[in-house]
């Protein structure tokens, strides 16, 4: 009962806050709206027993990639104007071929019945004994370990990808150049003459 | 009746993503927050049918999904930012220069 109510809550909080992101009219509230919509889907997979994922859709997805959109919307200055010019048009369009998506998802969905022996052929059944982040790591670190590297070495090309588009190398600010004022030569810059008495010197 | 509980918000959340890649195509970040609720979508979708089916495979594909949904933001920010800088814009109807 307390299980069922708790679902109600979370999923209602995750509807509500996501429809409001698409539908708030500046970027910032939708932000602050998809927000909530993570917390509340952590609060789901709770409900659902996913403990170790709720924390990493907190810790991900509101702790990095949330903020990261939160600083390039604050980086960027957009006038009021064009916000408003925004919702003019493709509205009807688009709320209908999201309706038919609708419809037809779930007019494929209502039949739909779990197979009698789909208990029998689970890849990994949850294990009763450990907690929910051991058995993850349990497989994660064995069936699903190549994938698992490929992941680490999506992110780290997304690292580098990142990186290399926004990074600028600035040519009109003078550096300090290390290798270049140790190496120097007083023969380089200066050279000792003898001034002959009442000549003087070409300069 | 439990795998609709799962199904209905997941297929509502993904229409909502549609729905919202469409309606603020004018604006490139609010495009990119709609394919981060299409992500999740699918995310409630994997987490959902692991709690009904008590099968951890879900849980672990949802984990690539966050992966990968990570990556796709950091990239297209960048890639936001990069525009922003040249052009001064974050508008997609600005962005008529191939003229496609």
């Amino acid at each position: 009962m307390g299980e069922s109510i708790l679902y109600l809550v979370f999923v209602l909080g995750l509807l509500g806050s996501a429809t409001g992101v698409v539908l708030m009219r500046t970027p910032i509230h939708s932000l602050l709206l998809l927000i909530m919509t993570f917390f509340n889907a952590a609060g789901l997979f709770l409900v659902w027993g996913a403990e170790f994922l709720a924390m990493m859709l907190v810790i991900v997805y509101v702790g990095a990639v949330a903020v990261l959109f939160l600083f390039v919307v604050m980086i960027m200055n957009v006038d009021e104007k064009q916000l408003k010019f925004e919702f003019s048009s493709y509205t009807g369009f688009s709320t209908i071929l999201a309706c038919i998506l609708f419809t037809e998802l779930i007019i494929a969905v209502l039949p739909w019945k779990t197979w009698e022996k789909a208990i029998d052929v689970i890849a990994l059944p949850i294990p009763q004994m450990t907690t929910n982040a051991n058995a993850i790591g349990n497989h994660l670190y064995t069936q699903y370990f190549y994938i698992f590297q490929l992941s680490g070495l999506l992110l780290l090309l997304a690292m580098i990808g990142a990186i290399l588009l926004t990074l600028r190398t600035r040519n009109h600010i003078v550096h300090q150049d290390i290798k270049q004022q140790v190496n120097r030569e007083p023969t380089d810059t200066l050279s000792l003459i003898k001034v002959p008495f009442h000549k003087g010197v070409d300069v | 009746m439990t795998h609709l509980l799962v199904l209905v918000p997941s297929i509502y959340l993904f229409c909502l993503g549609l729905f919202g890649i469409y309606h603020r195509r004018h604006n490139i970040i609010m495009v990119l927050l709609s394919i981060e609720i299409m992500l999740l979508s699918v995310s409630v979708n994997f987490v959902g049918f692991s709690c009904i089916l008590k099968d951890l495979d879900g849980q672990i594909f949802s984990l690539f999904v966050l992966t990968t949904s990570a990556a796709e933001a950091a990239i297209g920010l960048a890639i936001v930012l990069l525009y922003y800088r040249n052009r001064g814009s974050i508008f997609l109807s600005d962005m008529n220069q191939l003229k496609g």
